[in-house]
């Protein structure tokens, strides 16, 4: 499954220039709102009819402003799920459901009922009217409508952003089944950091219309040049790991590889081996230039420094490579002038916080 | 109380009277829908002319109304001709001709009540529907059509209503013929012109009073359950 996006839009003062391509997994369009977001992924379902562009589904040409071509959206077989799950206020929920399946090619049994409806922990909810479910519950709904539409592409535009964090969280899982145990590929449009680390496997970075950076997804969250659009309180480095099975000495704590570096986190009751992400805020983690000694953190590593970034607001991002990983501190200016912060010194890395995105 | 009881004569006017108004409702109802959606959704030059043209009979003197439909559908009329050649259907001085003469007055109200109803849709959930597959005919037919059926309903007992108590375009029309063209409304205007015609005008009266009525609560109870089916959160 490979998608080609290539198109430009202008709205307004707002113009889209981008392209980008997928395959398997998830793919994040990733970006602060405004940035276009949403406008290229209603061009992508077809709602939205682009001033030029071309979209390529492993050789089908869906629409291609070149020789005029143009899918429309029933006959694209891209199921969307929106912000607002829009179920159908007149049909149950069984009904919802399976409005897709009526449209669906004959040939194409599609997914099992059954298997989604599990999947989705929504087997209670198959009598009700959509009207008086909880915003988790209508999401889960909508999810499973656009599945059993037998889709060839899943297009999500934010679809946990109107739900509060507790909602959130019953969702996400769902997500992470989805991801790993259907084939389609999915198109995730998001602003929030946790939700991209989380989910996805390559990540489109959108700023003002124009794609600033793509590619994997743990490569990208950690750029620099992200900083700005993630928002300072999140900007960090994400990195790849794995549980290790060797517990350590406190029975307590869970050990996690990445590379040569092993950190040490809270236990956690995953099985030796599950991959794993780390995400560490670049204000979390203290630079010192001599071994520090009698502190709490549990992760203290060294390193070298490979870069040391531009001042901005009176802070200074430090690019530090700890056994192979690239971990990102912020320090404020004065204090890289008083420890003489330079490219290519040794340093110890004091990390005072690490988020698990499983 | 024998003055209660209804004549024959009396007896043909009130069947009549539901026919034409039932007829002008039921045969109103699928134009209706294509006029309120090509004004609620359509962009095209010369909406307003369209517009206006439907509200016309609203705001015309009812007698003009009837004298343009005599112009017209009269047997040596364009449109009356036409039809009489091609389908033998008789419109002037018939039943069928109040039928249509109550549609043309009761039209507008109906268009704007099914009009307000399709511009409530939401269209995002047409548009959820056009992604899972469902053609713009079908989305119409199973999203648009369902979620307007209150204002459709609304829009029906309107015209219905408004042809039960037509009297001037009817009658310019298609004259005051008994069995034939005298309607509820033409029978009590009858009445009042002749010498101890009292006691029939009130019988008549009583009768259109409680088939209001009944349109009326029927028309709430229908809208209240299709209301319960479409509503949102």
């Amino acid at each position: 499954m490979t998608l080609e996006v290539q198109t430009t839009h202008r709205l307004g003062g707002f113009s889209l220039d981008a392209a980008f391509s997928s395959d398997r997994g998830v793919t994040a369009l990733f970006g602060k709102s405004g940035s276009g977001k949403t406008t290229l992924i209603n061009i992508i379902a077809g709602l939205l009819s682009p001033d030029s562009g071309r979209i390529v589904l492993d050789g089908d040409i869906i629409m291609d402003s070149g020789n005029r071509s143009f899918t429309p959206p029933h006959q694209r077989r891209f199921g969307s799920v929106f912000q607002e799950a829009r179920l159908f206020p007149h049909l149950s929920v069984r009904h919802n459901l399976t409005y897709g399946r009526w449209f669906a090619p004959a040939n194409q049994t599609g997914q099992d009922f059954d298997r989604i409806v599990d999947l989705l922990g929504i087997e209670a909810l198959l009598e009700r009217a959509p009207t008086n479910l909880s915003g988790g519950e209508k999401q889960r709904i909508a999810i499973g409508r656009a599945l059993l539409s037998s889709p060839r592409l899943l297009l999500m535009d934010e679809p946990l952003a109107a739900l509060d964090e507790a909602r959130k969280a019953e969702i996400l899982p769902y997500l992470e089944r989805l991801r790993d145990e259907t084939d389609i590929p999915i198109v995730y449009v998001s602003h929030s950091v946790a939700e991209v680390t989380r989910l996805a496997n390559r990540v489109v970075a959108l700023e003002d219309g124009r794609v600033s950076a793509s590619g994997d997804a743990a490569t990208v969250l950690s750029l620099s040049a992200l900083t700005s659009m993630i928002g300072r309180r999140e900007a960090g480095c994400v990195i790849e790991a794995n549980i290790e099975p060797d517990a350590g000495d406190d029975p307590r704590l869970t050990v996690i590889r990445a590379g040569e570096t092993l950190f040490r986190v809270p236990k956690v009751s995953l099985p030796a081996g599950h991959a794993i992400r780390l995400h560490i805020a670049a204000r979390d983690v203290l630079l010192a230039i001599s071994a520090p000694q009698g502190l709490s953190a549990l992760n203290i590593f060294e390193g070298r420094i490979l870069e040391i970034g531009a001042e901005a607001q009176g802070a200074i991002d430090v690019r530090v490579d700890c056994g192979g990983n690239t971990i990102v501190s912020r320090v404020t200016a004065h204090s890289a002038e008083r420890l003489a912060l330079q490219a290519g010194m040794p340093i110890h890395v004091v990390i005072k916080s690490v988020a698990l995105e499983q | 109380m024998d003055w209660l009881v209804l004549s024959d004569a009396e007896w043909t006017a009130i069947r009549l009277s539901l026919r034409v108004s039932s007829v002008a409702m039921l045969v109103s109802l699928p134009f209706g829908i294509a006029v309120a959606m090509l004004l609620a959704r359509g962009r095209f030059w010369g909406k307003s002319i369209v517009n206006g043209l439907v509200h016309l009979p609203l705001i015309l003197p009812p007698v003009v109304t009837g004298y343009l439909l005599l112009m017209l559908f009269g047997r040596r009329g364009p449109i009356g001709s036409f039809l009489e050649e091609t389908i033998g259907l008789v419109l002037s001085f018939r039943w069928t001709g109040a039928a249509l003469a109550c549609a043309i007055m009761g039209f507008p109200l109906m268009v704007r009540s099914i009009r307000l109803s399709i511009e409530a849709v939401d269209r995002k959930l047409e548009q959820a529907a056009s992604t899972l597959g469902a053609g713009p005919i079908w989305v119409f037919l199973t999203i648009t059509l369902p979620l307007i059926i209150p204002g459709a309903i609304a829009g029906m007992i309107l015209s219905f209503a408004k042809a039960m108590g037509e009297f001037g375009a009817t009658i310019t029309f298609v004259s005051n013929i008994p069995g034939e063209t005298q309607t509820l409304s033409a029978a009590i205007y009858t009445f009042t012109q002749v010498p101890g015609g009292d006691a029939g005008a009130m019988r008549l009266t009583i009768v259109s009073i409680v088939i209001s009525m009944a349109a009326l609560m029927v028309s709430e109870v229908l809208a209240g359950m299709a209301a319960r089916r479409v509503e949102r959160t």
